[in-house]
């Protein structure tokens, strides 16, 4: 394969076509990446200008607030609203995805979905009753929820219309946020709900549970009792501290790689059945309607997906060389088992690098070295989990779930649970724009 | 002084649970192998055990692993929040209602947003004759899509008016129940809804779904 040294001498190899390097090159990145870069955009050491002090070299700087937020200067790292206006219904708020980097989505950056306002719930009121066809209802506050034992686990919640606009037949030009903004990351601590479920014990007969939130729809929505004891959490920090508002306060139901709407926010009421409630977010919203003209129903699973982050669309590639090519990839059935990446749009993969610790059904950071010649490349990434399942070509996924006739407006949901292959197509000026390949 | 052995934070009680679930709860929420869990289970009793004589002693408790902080409540006292209605009808409240009487309340708080006749304004049509052909969610209306009426009044409910959600009455929601059913021809214009006539109103799309995941439920 063709060889390439960097300043070093070290071998950066292709590892596919269309300037892939080895994930290897990697692991000494900084020397590789350095030299590599130097010598794609050209005489880096020559015209720099001599340094000076900078005006806050020179003077004492601010006091520090009790609370930190973000420098002044990354406004535009924001979430992007569906509803600024607050006009009477559903309001959506999509993580910013090519603005970020790592695992971790920031709390304030957190995706959410309200469907009537963020209610201003007072902790100290707040109660969760647990009812229904168990041996002893109970009722806890989130104080007395403190006082149990605590578990921490990193996952990601998605909803269950995240990347909807894919369904349309003609590439969207639209951020990875717009298109995928719809999932986040965060270390979720609380109280196993297995642990409050042997407290009030289950009648044999229960089979779902009906959780519902303090929000003034009532969101409410069926969740069997099979994942209530497997890994469902009652969540009541979120990356360390407190959830925020608009992602539950006080507290919420977390059911690790199950669709968002699932993971009840404002959680107050749950409440053990024979039966499923089939209630207007599974019955309605949450009914994936297929080719044929029937539905799927309890659909639950996000499923195995990835994303390219950057370079993605609405970004340029400020001339050829060595770029760093990174996304996100997960999946709700377990940990990502591989990430390969194409810059010819599929018809040839080299295998990324996953940044550790890579962790059940949460986001896995994937990485891959580029020399970017120039001319035209298809960036893709395909993921694999450890169950095996792998994420389809958007033909493959197309085929069993059909597309639409039209393009959609892209804050619409015109379907559901789309989890197949984002394409950006990088032109020769740059530019990287959504394409299907 | 007693400092219970972490162990104890992962042991659950045994008493509790059917078989069923604790079949379930061992096999997939503690990651080890029965075999596993056997070998450690004497040391796990050990620690139970003695926590559990630790608490009788200072409390009296019979629940040894958990903080045991939930309080009991009683049915009567969650009424006003059970608000759940199951597709059989379960948890449908007394009370009654005409499509009339709900043309009358509809006129009056439903058709800012819904437009007149149920046709769509703002919010979602709730009256519509659209066929459903292909994937788009957008097509579908409680005529051609909805499984249940019962999901009709639960989610007026518990959700609607926007602006004022609860605050209508059993019997208001019973009748703006009937008139969407009645405009969309699922029942007469003389039909009374209530707890018995409701679950027995067929929607024409029942039998339309695939569970996706069976082996999850």
């Amino acid at each position: 394969m063709a060889k390439d040294r960097n300043a070093r001498g070290r071998t950066l190899e292709a590892a596919a076509g269309n300037g892939l390097i080895d994930r290897r090159a990697l692991l000494g990145r900084g020397m590789a990446i350095a030299g590599a870069m130097g010598a794609g955009i050209g005489q880096a050491s020559a015209g720099a200008e001599p340094l000076i002090d900078d005006p806050w070299s020179l003077e004492v700087g601010e006091p520090m607030p009790i609370y930190q937020t973000p420098s002044k200067f990354e406004a535009r790292v924001a979430r992007t609203l569906s509803n600024p206006n607050f006009e009477p219904r559903n309001s959506h708020a999509r993580t910013p995805h090519h603005l970020l980097d790592g695992t971790t989505t920031p709390n304030g950056l957190h995706f959410a979905i309200n469907h009537g306002g963020v209610p201003v719930i007072d902790p100290e009121k707040h109660r969760l009753v647990i009812h229904g066809l168990v041996k002893r209802p109970l009722e806890f506050s989130l104080e007395s929820l403190s006082r149990y034992p605590m578990t921490s686990r990193v996952s990601f919640l998605e909803c269950g219309g995240n990347s909807a606009p894919m369904f349309s037949p003609e590439p969207m030009q639209e951020t990875v946020q717009a298109l995928h903004g719809l999932v986040s990351c965060a270390e979720w601590t609380g109280v196993s709900l297995s642990t409050l479920l042997e407290e009030t014990g289950i009648d044999a007969s229960a089979k779902w549970l009906i959780a519902e939130g303090a929000d003034s729809p009532h969101l409410s929505r069926s969740v069997p009792v099979k994942k209530a004891l497997d890994d469902a959490m009652i969540a009541l920090y979120q990356n360390g501290e407190r959830l925020m508002p608009g992602n539950g306060y006080p507290m919420r139901l977390l059911l690790p790689g199950y669709e968002g709407n699932m993971n009840v926010k404002f959680l107050r009421r749950i409440k053990l059945v024979d039966q499923p409630a089939l209630s207007m977010y599974e019955a309605r919203t949450y009914s994936q309607l297929l080719p044929d003209g029937k539905a799927y129903r309890f659909y639950f699973l996000q499923e195995v997906k990835s994303f390219i982050t950057s370079p993605s669309h609405g970004q340029a590639l400020k001339g050829p060389g060595l770029y760093e090519i990174s996304g996100i990839a997960y999946s709700g059935t377990g940990r990502i088992e591989k990430v390969m990446v194409s810059a010819d749009g599929g018809q040839s993969w080299a295998q990324a690098a996953l940044q550790e610790p890579v962790l059940s059904k949460a986001f896995t950071r994937f990485r891959l070295p580029w020399r970017w010649d120039g001319g035209k490349a298809t960036l893709q990434s395909r993921a694999w989990d450890e169950a095996g399942n792998v994420q389809p070509t958007r033909a493959e996924f197309v085929a069993l779930r059909g597309e639409l006739t039209k393009p959609a407006p892209v804050l619409a949901f015109p379907n559901q649970h789309y989890n197949s292959i984002t394409s950006w197509g990088v032109g020769t000026n740059g530019e990287v724009k959504h394409v299907y390949a | 002084m007693f400092t219970p052995d972490r162990a104890i934070l992962f042991g659950h009680s045994r008493a509790i649970f059917s078989a069923h679930h604790r079949a379930i709860f061992f096999a997939r929420h503690r990651a080890i192998s029965f075999a596993r869990y056997r070998a450690i289970s004497f040391a796990r009793y050990r620690a139970i055990l003695a926590t559990s004589l630790w608490l009788a002693m200072t409390t009296g408790a019979s629940l040894a692993e958990t903080p045991n902080l939930g309080k009991p409540i009683d049915e009567a006292a969650i009424a006003a929040w059970d608000i759940s209605i199951l597709p059989d009808g379960t948890g449908l409240p007394k009370g009654s209602g005409t499509p009339a009487q709900g043309a009358v309340i509809y006129a009056e708080k439903c058709v800012s947003c819904h437009g007149d006749n149920g046709k769509g304004g703002v919010a979602a049509a709730l009256v519509s004759d659209q066929k459903i052909a292909g994937i788009s969610a957008s097509q579908k209306t409680i005529k051609n899509f909805w499984p249940y009426s019962t999901t009709i009044f639960d989610f007026i409910r518990r959700a609607m008016p926007f602006q004022m959600p609860r605050s209508l009455s059993d019997d208001e929601v019973y009748a703006l129940t009937a008139y969407i059913l009645a405009e969309n021809k699922l029942i007469g214009a003389g039909d009374t809804m209530d707890a018995q006539t409701l679950p027995k109103v067929k929607m024409p799309n029942r039998d339309n779904f695939i569970i996706r995941f069976p082996d999850r439920i």
